[in-house]
């Protein structure tokens, strides 16, 4: 996983500077590594691929056998007046490339279910394919065959104000998911040894860390009580240890107080991390075991021996007033621990990769010692096929019991379902041209749909009858919001950061909303 | 460029404003009139030709607006590429609203995007007073409150105190940071406008002097001190220092890692420095996307009245997932900007508080959140300045004030302060409230 770090003041690196603080140096390499397919460059398809190509991936190709139509014209960006019944394929490819020279692009005129049946090979060397507004059918080839490759699929669509987008992955691991509010693993309950022996040594004043005052009256409580403050009573009783040795006005006096409820609890695996390190991948390692799940054994293994229940110490602390080096020396003594831990870990990671029959530099220290500052929020998502969605109905008990409620967007879902069923049986859009007429044929659409899935609940007709009012229109801003939405769902696929959709979305433009489902 | 005939390009726009639905509003009537007023009638501003602004003017032209105006006193600069999507690299330097517009108009022939390269500031009531809605995207709380504030001077009221609804501007605010956004809607006077919740934008980060000075502990603390302290007494290239000259970066670069050597702080890099410098917000073409997509569809809907609007705040986060949530922000009765009641202040020690308290009080307060305030006042039939730092001969003139106590200037109980600042393009009135026992003895 070595990876070239260009320096900050290089070209590259200011260009991409807005983002690089976002997801990193190594979130942008493989960002700049990643090639992506795109099946219909609609208004939506070319909005994902803006999104995708200003960041810099480093590829995109499209797959589109359509000329270019005057309403294509009236929706989609990437396309003018002079592409009017050219390769669609060809006149968006030429402008989203304009956006950014770093980026290839490539075109297809083909039809799509040629490639699925006469080269398969050809989705290959993808790291994520997108679908737009593709039909049942190749969707459901398209979905069997790249579940089998291992790579990344996105069906989506938008019509009138009504979008959605559906992720098919496999397993998709995640190590740097970025939690909003990270809670600073401190060790206060059970304080390993050389933080006793540093907070031992300090006297209190007006120049101590925060941390060190808590550590010392905590001590103290578990003395008179022999316990660790948990209820409200309790924690305010060593608030009150705290304010009583306070001489004066003191700001750290006042954190530590401040800090009593928010300090507690960390470096145990929570029920999250518990389950992935009880997964079947994590206890039967095998040669194809990826690293993340050899770093996850390693995890494990550390936790139940050295770490005594506890995680490897992450070693960050939060800012605190204090004197520099009291700080400082309190910083090192848990960054000095975070190492041991780590390095407990690495050595763990190395003798697994020898059982494996792997190289040792497989996985660098570096690599772990990520790993163990961010262990207590890696997540794994695990995914289910589109085409079992579409042949065998999946999680129809919650869309049942989410019909039940007036205000769930689950009616959505099954409307535009519906709306996949009639375009297959009457090869066009509802509504493109007789409203009155596709809505009752969307309306027995949905019936049959429903009743395959065992649901004797009706929809609602407004929303059958509004998406035959669109009749196929596609509308620029609603197409935008999805596009900008999906092409963050890829950027979280390939830089491995951040915890993807998992694994559909619903968008009502109507009311300006969103629900996500699971199926 | 002229539009050529294509009769069917906006057909699909057509299925929406010429055919009815079950969700219309009760205002919609399907007509062509609605697609005719959106292309020759319906004047957009559009404030900010950045990450929001060049995808609000996309959005905007695709959805059939075609008189669109865009205000960006900014230049293009090389780390806008990464979003900025109507500019390229040989346009570094140029302004981004004429950038911008000509992008559009060659584009999407019919189109008139006008550009004005200048302040929001530089234009006056009657230039914001032609447009049918105004969309904001702005970096910027003190801008997106001062035109916030022009719109509601705009607003008329009838003869019997009741809003004149045609006077009413609505504006369309966008903003981004990173992963998250949020957008919203604003009938000025009529809900909630952007002064009456404050506190609704993530506090500014600040470290305390004394810190930077005396105890640093984190490597911001070293930039700080070299931005704030070490520049003006070296003073190394004699100007003022620039985010963005790498030879002054570079110069702040060093000497921070010389101080965190001192210190044994570690973790100070080039990067790092450049975003406290200027104070960097990151930034990331998808979100932009997002946020302007839902703007320009709020836009369509009151220009068209297809459906009814968001009511009237939206937030996204896509860091786990894609999250959303709507809610209505409450107007705020006491409201410095859409309120007409005067503002009271409360003073328990007017012998002892001075004009520089007060001024601090201004600036810091979370519902005030001013940047300069410059006061005047009447006494004694008269009006007096009592202090103005945006001018230097008032400056200089009442300077002397800011030690004097409130008693010290003969304000009294009750005494009205006319206070103009940044963050309003008109003067808001105060009023001042003495607490204290013995004033009412006086």
């Amino acid at each position: 996983m070595s990876s070239s770090v260009p320096s900050p003041e290089s070209d590259k690196s200011r260009k991409y500077d807005r983002q690089i603080r976002l997801w990193g140096d190594h979130g942008q390499n493989l960002l700049e590594n990643s090639q992506i397919c795109l099946i219909n460059a609609n208004a939506l398809g070319t909005e994902i691929l803006k999104g995708l190509a200003l960041p810099g991936i480093g590829s995109f190709t499209i797959i589109d056998q359509n000329l270019v139509t005057e309403e294509d014209i009236g929706s989609n960006f990437f396309l003018e007046q002079s592409s009017l019944g050219k390769s669609r394929a060809k006149c968006a490819t030429q402008f989203l490339q304009e956006l950014n020279p770093d980026v290839n692009g490539e075109s297809i005129d083909e039809n799509v279910d040629n490639i699925i049946a006469n080269n398969s090979d050809f989705f290959q060397n993808f790291s994520v394919v997108v679908a737009c507004a593709l039909n049942e059918k190749s969707l459901i080839k398209l979905s069997n065959l790249l579940w089998d490759l291992n790579i990344p699929l996105i069906s989506c669509k938008t019509v009138g104000f009504i979008g959605t987008a559906r992720i098919q992955l496999k397993e998709y691991c995640v190590i740097e998911t970025h939690p909003d509010n990270k809670h600073h693993d401190l060790r206060l309950e059970e304080p390993f040894d050389s933080l006793k022996e540093h907070c031992e040594k300090i006297e209190l004043g007006s120049k101590v860390p925060w941390l060190v005052i808590l550590f010392k009256h905590l001590e103290a409580y578990k003395v008179k009580y022999n316990k660790i403050p948990q209820t409200y009573k309790e924690k305010s009783e060593l608030r009150t240890m705290i304010r009583d040795s306070m001489s004066a006005d003191e700001e750290n006096f006042e954190e530590a107080i401040k800090a009593v409820n928010s300090s507690f609890g960390g470096g145990k695996p929570n029920s999250v991390l518990q389950e992935i390190l009880n997964d079947n991948a994590c206890i039967n390692l095998t040669k194809n075991s990826p690293p993340f799940w050899i770093m996850v054994r390693a995890l494990k293994d550390f936790i139940e021996n050295e770490g005594k229940g506890y995680l490897p110490l992450p070693g960050i602390i939060p800012d605190m007033t204090a004197e520099t080096s009291l700080y400082i020396n309190l910083q090192n003594v848990y960054r000095a621990k975070a190492l041991q831990d780590a390095d407990i870990v690495f050595r763990r990671v190395q003798e697994l990769l020898e059982e494996l029959n792997k190289s040792c530099d497989w996985i660098t220290e570096k690599d772990v010692r990520l790993f163990c500052r961010e262990a207590a929020y890696i997540a794994i998502i695990r995914g289910s096929k589109i085409s079992d969605e579409y042949e065998k109905g999946s999680n129809t008990a919650t869309i049942a019991s989410e019909l039940e409620n007036i205000d769930s967007l689950m009616g959505h879902y099954v409307v535009l379902r519906s709306q996949d069923r009639f375009i297959t049986e009457h090869g066009c859009m509802p509504g493109e041209i007789q409203v009155d007429i596709d809505t009752a044929r969307v309306k027995s659409q949905a019936s049959k749909l429903l009743n395959d899935w065992g649901i004797n609940i009706s929809l609602n007709d407004d929303l059958i009858h509004e998406i035959c009012r669109y009749g196929g229109s596609e509308i620029h801003s609603v197409s935008a919001f999805l596009g900008g939405a999906i092409a963050h769902e890829i950027i979280k696929i390939v830089t491995r950061q951040y915890k993807s959709l998992d694994n559909t979305i619903i968008y009502d433009g109507i009311n300006s909303q969103c629900a996500t489902f699971k199926f | 460029m002229v539009e050529t005939d294509l009769s069917k390009k906006w057909n699909y726009l057509r299925k929406i404003l010429e055919r009815s639905g079950p969700f219309d509003t009760e205002a919609f009537t399907p007509s062509s009139d609605t697609l005719d007023f959106l292309h020759n009638t319906c004047k957009i501003l559009v404030i900010g030709a950045g990450g929001l602004g060049c995808e609000l003017l996309k959005d905007l032209a695709m959805m059939g607006f075609k008189n669109i105006d865009v205000i960006d006193m900014d230049t293009i600069e090389l780390s806008n590429l990464n979003r900025q999507f109507l500019f390229r690299r040989k346009d570094i330097g140029k302004s981004k609203a004429e950038t911008a517009a000509e992008f559009i108009n060659k584009r999407i022939p019919g189109t008139k995007v006008t550009p004005h390269f200048c302040k929001i500031q530089d234009y006056d009531e009657s230039f914001y007073r032609q447009f049918h809605i105004v969309v904001s995207g702005l970096d910027s709380i003190v801008a997106r409150r001062w035109i916030n504030g022009m719109l509601i001077s705009l607003v008329r009221l009838e003869e019997d105190g009741t809003v004149d609804q045609s006077s009413v501007i609505p504006m369309i605010d966008g903003g981004t940071e990173g992963f998250k956004g949020n957008a919203r809607v604003i009938f000025p006077t009529l809900n909630a406008c952007i002064d009456c919740n404050l506190d609704l934008f993530p506090p500014q980060i600040s470290y305390p002097l004394c810190t930077i000075a005396n105890t640093p502990r984190l490597p911001e603390h070293c930039i700080e001190y070299v931005k704030i302290i070490q520049w003006d007494k070296e003073n190394p290239f004699k100007c003022a220092l620039d985010g963005d000259d790498p030879e002054h970066v570079s110069w702040v670069y060093e000497k921070a890692q010389e101080r965190a050597n001192i210190y044994n702080i570690t973790g100070l890099s080039y990067r790092l420095v450049q975003g406290v410098l200027k104070n960097i917000i990151p930034a990331v073409s998808s979100t932009n996307a997002v946020i302007a997509a839902v703007c320009a569809t709020e836009v369509f809907k009151i220009a068209t009245s297809c459906y009814e609007a968001l009511n009237n705040y939206f937030v996204f986060n896509d860091i786990d997932g894609i999250y959303t949530y709507k809610f209505e922000a409450e107007k705020n009765p006491k409201c410095l900007a859409c309120s007409t009641v005067p503002r009271m202040i409360s003073i328990n020690n007017p012998s002892s508080m001075t004009l520089q308290d007060l001024i601090d009080y201004l600036c810091t307060n979370v519902e005030f959140q001013m940047k300069s305030p410059g006061i005047t006042t009447m006494i004694n039939g008269k009006n007096k300045t009592l202090y103005m730092s945006t001018v230097k001969s008032i400056e200089e003139q009442t300077r002397s004030n800011l030690t004097l106590s409130l008693h010290e200037l003969n304000l009294s109980d009750g005494q009205e302060l006319i206070i103009a600042d940044a963050t309003n393009p008109n003067s808001i009135v105060v009023k001042l409230k003495f607490t204290d026992n013995e004033v009412e003895m006086y």
